[in-house]
């Protein structure tokens, strides 16, 4: 299954390698930084109701 | 209907509601279909050998990291014109999507050039005006962080982004400008003798969606948080002077 990479397989598995690291990394933090700001915004928006009866 | 509708938050968090979903389900299948494809599926090179597989990552990234700028150029122009806030909060949501796409370009072109040129790294004019480029991103970004009225800081970001699109510009037609230098012309074309192998070609294309749909996907996402944290920002506000 597993392509013969040859003399290459350092510079193009480590492309790849790379590369899903960095797209990975970006997508974790973009629904982490999602995930704080959506949680922070309903306390503040649960306590402000309240606060207004 | 009019395109402005969308410079509301309330009409914007609507409509990227609806659309998320279906992005993140294109994307994660065009990625896959392209890189699988060009990855396992495509023989080598008779020239290159196997590093002509880096094709899959380094063009449809490198293209991406450009029309990232061109995308922020346009809704930082919308902002200075318009004032519209989203547009500004897209340009800052899109600047980390652009940059990581700018790294995957060097980083893959850094480890495909060493067994072609013989260097990782060359002062050509593609290259360099690529390594500009990126500290423009670091730059935008950094600008954004520092500045605590936002603004202030959309205004200021959106200058740079300005000056900043001489480089993106010239990222993409160094090669044509400067006749000179090892990077190679496009690997697109409508010119069949310069355009890339149709054997190669499919699942490149495949992987160039793959690259836009994942960019419009984090954009829409990351302008969606950014839309909120300017909510809760005013909230907080709000709060303190009560």
């Amino acid at each position: 299954m597993m392509p013969d990479l040859g003399r290459y397989a350092f510079v193009v598995l480590g492309s790849y390698g790379a590369s899903v690291t960095l797209i990975v990394g970006l997508v974790v933090l973009s629904f982490w930084q999602r995930a704080r700001v959506k949680r922070a915004l309903a306390e503040v928006e649960a306590r402000q109701g309240k606060a207004n009866g | 209907m009019s395109i402005w509708e969308y410079a509301n938050p309330k009409k914007f968090m609507q409509t990227s509601a609806w659309a998320l979903p279906w992005a993140i389900g294109l994307t994660v299948l065009c990625l896959c279909v392209g890189l699988i494809w060009g990855f396992f599926f495509t023989p080598d090179d008779y020239r290159q050998g196997s590093t002509v597989k880096i094709i899959y990552l380094h063009v449809p990234a490198a293209m991406m990291a450009i029309n990232a700028w061109t995308m922020m150029l346009v809704t930082s122009l919308i902002w200075i014109v318009r004032r519209h806030h989203v547009s500004a909060l897209a340009a800052k949501a899109a600047a980390p999507v652009g940059l990581t796409f700018t790294l995957i370009a060097l980083v893959t072109g850094a480890l495909w050039g060493q067994p072609m040129w013989g260097t990782w790294w060359a002062w050509d004019p593609r290259l360099t005006s690529f390594l500009i480029l990126t500290l423009f991103y670091f730059g935008y970004i950094a600008l954004w962080a520092a500045i605590e009225d936002p603004d202030t800081a959309a205004d200021l970001t959106a200058i740079l982004c300005l000056v900043g699109s001489a480089f993106a510009l010239l990222s993409r037609y160094a090669v044509n400008f400067w006749n000179q230098g090892l990077h190679q012309g496009a690997s697109l074309s409508l010119d069949k003798e310069e355009n890339v192998s149709d054997v190669f070609w499919i699942p490149l294309v495949i992987s160039i969606v793959g690259f836009v749909l994942l960019f419009v996907t984090l954009v829409l996402m990351r302008t969606r948080t950014e839309i909120r944290a300017r909510r809760l920002s005013a909230l907080l506000a709000r709060e303190r002077v009560a």
